[in-house]
């Protein structure tokens, strides 16, 4: 087995182990690669079936590309999406010139509590990667939160040989991180093998490309030529550019990522 | 095509302060495996806190990390050689995290023992050392680090090996190399070292690439653990990861524990170009069998051919244990070994050990926060697994207590536990459970049977005639007359031990080796109630019902749990 095949088996074990272990378990879709990559990996491990909801939460400053994409791809795997905003905040004005913390805590934290709350999930699939930032190279594979969706990173159990956090009190949730070990060149190399469909965005046009996904107004693109899966490939191999460099909301503090996920950010 | 080389998984351990995060941190720099801007930002860090620049806060994420200068969790970093694809697990030293150290070392095929060159062997240096011998983690170089603290002395160096030497033996590692290394100033990391002629040996780099991974795991017998069965559409499939072997359509295959037979039909696929006949250890497969009786999550799937697992209740293990709460005999808690899960208790704790001392207590009643133990274990239902020197993965298993994994252990045998305690006279024997105590559990609010000692009787010895929830007489026979044995006490000791058939009655009273009272006053009363045993065999609970009182000589006691 290679480095990929190795990374599948692992992924689908954990998906697997997830669909197992909670009555209620849901995926995040943000309708990038990371998640679209997930999403392929859940209809291998159920052998073309998705036997739990997806759920996107948009904040309605998506880029509008993502919402067509996202609707195109449910359609055509007939998937049982749950799509969430938090209108109470929109309507009342929150937006990125709050604050991108702020914002971000609201349109993204909040909604998925939201989400939590009302559907009572117990389990919660999310496609972080260790090599994306700091908190979550020190993640757990599952990783629980409390009622708040609080993260208790500084305390986490033992979690070893693949037996997984699934003994939990009642209101708490688990983070189910299946592609935790892969990287970024890790989900291009598979996106290539696999021939997923992903979105447009994620390719150059006039000199310029989305490496990460998010809302309009706070993901910045990379200069790049890379028009195609190849040579997207070829361009991670020699970059020593930070994936998330288009990220505006992680470089708001030093500790930005580890605040808002302490707090229920994915 | 697209290339995709091996993974191989290395941990960093050893004491706090020793250098394990700038081991890495140099690895990763000298390699130009970092992106653009890490090291700024490491500047930046080590400005903002005023401290001096550490490669470690490169894997040292976390703020509280970061401001004490410690690591807390295990992390993985990634890089590569032009042999293959590295996956370093960074391990914390401080023996409060232990439990993070134990979760990265877990994942790891190979190890790098790291010792400062000038504090020498120290406390965690050899604990980690002994957590590496549990985890069976056999590859193992030890990197003597800090070198120019003691001027690249060789004489120091040799000290540092030796010492260390000596500790790994006893438990058996067998480092493959010793390197000495500055890693702060890059000596012998990536390059070899012109501070240190004498050393004639490799840079870690080119040690790593010398690491052999273990191939044979799928030459071994098969172990496929169902992880569930699913039923979405006409097929009915069942799952899992093939732990060890290969396995083909076609394959006659035995389910244990139930030993039901069947032959592969299919492997499943999603995709066509995944379509195959044949799959290996590692893989994550859907089977579907010719015959469909019920199959359920737990059970192993292994080859008519292959040599069958061990199955059964009741264990011999080494443990480590990580919780705060102490682990302790007779409390239930909840063992998973893969994909099986079952409720479990201490049945004996033998040995208690200090990993790092090795000094070891035969007499423990418990085990706590990090220390190592040898203990039996007994499980509520029968379960499926291999002895851990034969099969790593179906070998190993982890305790959960409460809500948390709290300790992991590793297979060494089925144990035949003595039923109980015993009566001995010559090699005959028999197991009694008749000094066994009877408790009111709180909070489980439940009654339970304990035996408080492991322990033979020999002829002449003193029987413990009152505990704290029973009292015999002084003068008393014991009669079993499911294996015919009879046991004469007199004052208080065990005088014979004769077959059932040598027996008469003589007036004192008749207690089973359950320690009930029998209701027998003559030698009339023991003839009938042997001949209703006989005739009772297989309606026991009429037969106990009429005979014994089970409360003659017992109380109950409360008893915190």
């Amino acid at each position: 087995m290679d480095r990929l095949d190795m990374l599948e088996a692992e992924s689908i074990y954990i998906l697997r182990e997830a669909y197992k272990s909670f009555g209620k378990l849901g995926m995040l879709w943000s309708v990038g690669k990371d998640s679209t990559v997930m999403l392929w990996l859940a209809k291998k491990a159920f052998f073309g079936h998705c036997p739990f909801p997806f759920i996107h939460i948009d904040t309605t400053y998506k880029i509008p590309e993502m919402i067509r994409f996202r609707d195109k791809i449910a359609k055509e795997y007939n998937l049982d999406l749950i799509v969430y905003t938090n209108w109470d905040a929109i309507n009342n004005g929150m937006g990125p010139e709050k604050g991108r913390l702020v914002c971000c805590k609201a349109l993204k934290t909040d909604a998925l509590q939201h989400v939590i709350d009302k559907y009572k999930f117990e389990g919660l699939i999310v496609g972080v990667r260790r090599d994306e930032e700091g908190s979550r190279s020190k993640e757990r594979i599952f990783s629980e939160r409390n009622k708040e969706s609080e993260w208790n990173y500084t305390n986490q159990p033992p979690e070893l040989w693949d037996q997984f956090k699934t003994d939990f009190p009642k209101g708490n949730h688990i983070r189910v991180h299946p592609i935790l070990n892969w990287t970024e060149l890790d989900i291009w190399q598979y996106i290539k093998r696999e021939n997923i469909p992903v979105v447009d965005l994620y390719f150059a046009k006039n000199g310029k490309r989305y490496r990460s996904l998010g809302c309009a107004q706070c993901t910045g693109q990379v200069d790049s030529n890379a028009s195609t899966v190849d040579e997207i490939i070829e361009e991670l191999k020699h970059t020593n550019i930070n994936e998330r460099a288009g990220r505006a909301q992680d470089r708001e503090d030093a500790y930005a990522m580890q605040k808002l996920r302490k707090d229920g950010y994915m | 095509m697209v290339e995709s080389k091996e993974i191989f998984k290395i941990v960093v351990v050893g004491h706090v302060d020793h250098g394990k995060s700038t081991v890495i941190g140099r690895l990763l720099y000298d390699t130009k495996s970092l992106p653009e801007g890490a090291i700024e930002k490491v500047k930046r860090i080590s400005k903002e806190t005023g401290k001096p620049f550490e490669y470690a806060y490169l894997l040292d994420a976390f703020e509280e990390e970061q401001k004490q200068g410690i690591t807390i969790d295990t992390t993985q970093i990634q890089f590569h050689t032009k042999k293959r694809d590295y996956v370093i697990i960074d391990a914390p030293g401080h023996v409060e995290f232990l439990k993070n150290m134990i979760s990265g070392a877990a994942n790891a095929e190979a190890a790098l023992l790291v010792i400062d060159a000038n504090e020498g062997v120290r406390e965690q240096s050899k604990r980690h050392g002994y957590i590496l011998s549990l985890l069976g983690i056999k590859k193992v170089y030890v990197l003597v680090n800090k070198m120019d603290l003691i001027d690249y002395s060789e004489e120091k160096f040799l000290d540092v090996k030796s010492d260390m030497d000596i500790f790994l033996k006893s438990i058996n590692v067998f480092p493959q190399k010793y390197i000495p290394v500055s890693a702060f100033h890059g000596e012998n990391i990536a390059l070899s070292s012109e501070k240190m002629p004498w050393y004639k040996g490799d840079t870690v780099l080119d040690a790593l690439d010398i690491f052999e991974k273990d191939k044979e795991i799928t030459d071994k017998p098969l172990r496929l653990p169902i992880q569930d069965v699913y039923k979405f559409d006409n097929r009915r499939i069942i799952a899992g990861r093939i732990e060890s072997g290969v396995l083909n359509v076609g394959d006659e295959i035995v389910i244990y524990p139930s030993k039901r037979t069947s032959k592969i039909k299919s492997i499943e696929y999603w995709q066509e170009k995944d379509k195959t006949t044949k799959a290996e250890a590692g893989m994550s497969v859907g089977i579907t069998l010719f015959d469909e009786f019920f199959y359920k999550r737990g059970e192993f799937i292994t080859r008519k051919d292959d040599e069958a697992p061990l199955v059964g209740d009741t264990f011999k293990a080494n443990i480590f244990w990580m919780s705060e709460n102490r682990l302790i005999v007779n409390k239930r808690y909840k063992l998973k070994l893969v994909t099986q899960e079952t409720e479990c208790e201490i049945a004996a704790i033998n040995k208690v050990i200090d990993a790092s001392t090795l000094f070891s207590n035969d007499d423990a009643k418990e085990v706590n926060t990090n220390e190592v133990a040898e203990v039996v274990i007994k499980t509520k239902d029968k379960i499926c697994f291999d002895e851990f020197r034969n099969n790593h993965v179906t070998g190993r298993f982890v305790i959960v207590d409460g809500y948390d994994i709290s300790g992991g252990g590793i297979i060494n045998g089925l144990e035949i536990l003595d039923a109980a305690n015993k009566f001995i006279k010559g090699n005959v024997e028999l197991p009694i459970t008749c000094f066994d105590e009877y408790y009111y559990l709180i909070p489980s609010n439940e009654i339970k049977k304990v035996a408080v000692e492991r322990k033979s009787y020999k002829i002449g010895d003193r029987l413990p005639i009152n505990g704290d929830t029973y009292y015999y007489p002084d003068n008393f026979d014991v009669v079993d007359l499911n294996n015919e044995l009879s046991a004469l006490i007199r004052d208080g000791r065990l005088v014979d031990l004769i077959n059932l058939n040598e027996y008469e009655y003589k007036g004192y009273p008749v207690y089973s080796s359950d320690g009930f009272l029998a209701n027998v006053k003559n030698q009339d009363d023991f003839i009938n109630f042997k001949n209703d045993f006989k005739k009772s065999k297989y309606g026991l609970v009429d037969f106990a019902n009429k005979w014994y009182d089970p409360m003659a000589n017992k109380r109950i006691v409360y008893k915190a749990v």
